[in-house]
């Protein structure tokens, strides 16, 4: 069924009995060409784009628990493409225009509003960084503007500007950036896939490979085996448990990064806006909540729930950077978990063993990537060699020394 | 999360700096003829396990004293805290 105005205007007046389900709830068959591990955004999105960009077929997305239940529906929600570096900025900015004609594609509203992200800038030293990264990102096709404190102030006049200590110099903004829905994103994605014949097989969780002579045959799942000529491991969270079923160890640590919610408010916030002193960014739902967050709490978990130490740092810098919203109460706070690299970077790239591939190690970057993600991914399973904005991103980099280290912190995860 | 220091008692996990795995205890030898694989390997490759960790904690807002921690990464839950000086001496190393 495509989804249109016309349709809408048809169901009001037939009682809505014509809706049917987005996707099939499928059963697995006993082999696939493609499975693919993890129904999240990526997951979902690399299986549509098998089957829209590279015509393949007999494709299977597995998913532990429900689609959407994971990160995709953890994040908060921000799209953007402002990175520095010549490995990262291609990938991203590829990724925002696929977003520019995402709702098109899948026939299916996910929300895409391109607001503007705005990165403040509180010292000569970080207007210098930003002067550089808006340079890198033009230079790469994407947008960027520098504006100085007037400009913010026109945008977002209740800003502690004058803050003794971070004043806010001016900031970075890229107004193509903004934000989409992202339980939409996921569902948009199974539904196009679906409709393309991709089985999505929720409550499925995968349980071990079964690898024959270098070569990856299939996999166990808590649904039994599952035949697969490729397989490719989506569960950025999970990916080093995943991984070590076929014997291999990561260049990651899994760590919890929070976000937050407050109660509704009338419109108060324009786009997407992030303290430059801290790492605090902050944009406000179509529904008035204001949705935030922060830095991960630094330590390794799989637990999907943080400790109050980062709470109590988020809502400082939260406070110091708006202090009218010290009267707005906190709605909801929760956890999801991050495979946090060893650069700061994601790998998305074939592995020692035939047919077995892997994509991880988002760190909290992850949502912004869903499209170009799956694009690329679906990409390097179909053709065996990687999509053009995504040449770096290779798992031996840490043994070749080609790390991409957006953030130059070194090869300590919980600084990334 | 509370750490029970050996020395000084329960302290707040915020009074410390997370480094991670407690192998990275065990820097390898340069020497070594795969020095080169040893050191790619202590310097990137982790366990990242769902249950059991033992990692390293340094308390910074402390006595600055680098502990292992054995911790359930799935729970949160802390069974034991060491001096990391301690653990290094039992495993035979002269400092």
């Amino acid at each position: 069924m495509r989804y249109s105005g016309f349709r809408v205007i048809k169901e009001a007046l037939t009682g809505h009995r014509g809706w049917g389900p987005a996707w099939r709830d499928a059963d697995p068959k006993p082999e696939y060409d493609y499975v693919i591990i993890g129904g999240g955004g990526h997951g979902l999105a690399t299986a549509y784009y098998l089957a829209k960009e590279y015509k393949q077929s007999r494709i299977a997305v597995l998913e532990k628990g429900w689609i959407g239940g994971g990160n995709v529906g953890r994040n908060t929600t921000i799209v953007r493409s402002n990175y520095l570096l010549d490995g990262n900025e291609p990938f991203y900015e590829f990724s925002l225009k696929l977003w520019e004609t995402l709702e098109q594609d899948l026939n299916y509203n996910t929300m895409m509003s391109q607001r503007g992200i705005i990165n403040l800038m509180h010292s000569d030293a970080q207007r210098d960084a930003y002067i550089r990264r808006g340079n890198a990102m033009i230079l790469n096709g994407a947008d960027a503007q520098l504006l100085d404190q007037k400009q913010v102030l026109e945008k977002y006049p209740f800003l502690n500007v004058n803050n003794a200590r971070f004043p806010v110099m001016g900031g970075l903004l890229q107004a193509r950036a903004g934000t989409a829905r992202h339980d939409a994103v996921a569902w948009g994605y199974a539904r196009a896939a679906d409709q393309r014949g991709v089985d999505i097989i929720q409550n499925c969780e995968v349980t071990g490979f079964r690898i024959e002579g270098g070569k990856i045959r299939g996999v166990e799942t808590s649904r039994g085996y599952i035949g697969a000529k490729k397989v490719g491991s989506c569960v950025a969270g999970s990916s080093s448990k995943v991984m070590a079923y076929a014997g291999m160890r990561l260049p990651i640590e899994s760590h919890v990064l929070q976000a937050f919610v407050s109660e509704g408010l009338k419109p108060v916030l324009p786009g997407v806006i992030t303290f430059g002193a801290g790492h605090f960014y902050c944009s406000q739902s179509d529904k008035g909540g204001l949705v935030f967050g922060g830095n991960i709490d630094g330590y390794n978990t799989y637990a999907q729930r943080g400790n109050l130490p980062m709470v109590e740092d988020v809502m400082e810098e939260a406070i110091a950077m708006f202090p009218m919203l010290g009267r707005a109460r906190l709605l909801r706070s929760w956890g999801g978990i991050m495979d946090m690299s060893m650069d700061g970077t994601p790998i998305i790239d074939k592995t020692h063993i035939d047919g077995l591939y892997f994509n991880g190690g988002w760190c909290y970057g992850g949502f912004k990537a869903t499209p170009a993600s799956g694009f690329v991914y679906a990409h390097l399973l179909a053709t065996d060699t990687p999509h053009h904005t995504a040449t770096a991103f290779r798992l031996d980099r840490f043994h070749t020394g080609h790390m991409v280290d957006e953030k130059g912190m070194g090869n300590q995860p919980n600084l990334h | 999360m509370i750490i029970n220091h050996p020395l000084l008692g329960p302290r707040d996990s915020s009074e410390f700096v997370y480094l991670g795995d407690a192998c990275l205890l065990n820097r390898p030898d340069w020497q070594a003829d795969d020095a080169l694989e040893q050191f790619i390997e202590y310097g990137h490759i982790r366990d990242n396990p769902a249950g059991l960790h033992r990692e390293l904690w340094y308390h910074e807002q402390g006595d600055r004293s680098w502990l292992v921690v054995t911790r359930n990464t799935v729970t949160h839950e802390i069974t034991s805290v060491e001096l990391a000086r301690d653990v290094a001496l039992a495993e035979g190393r002269s400092t």
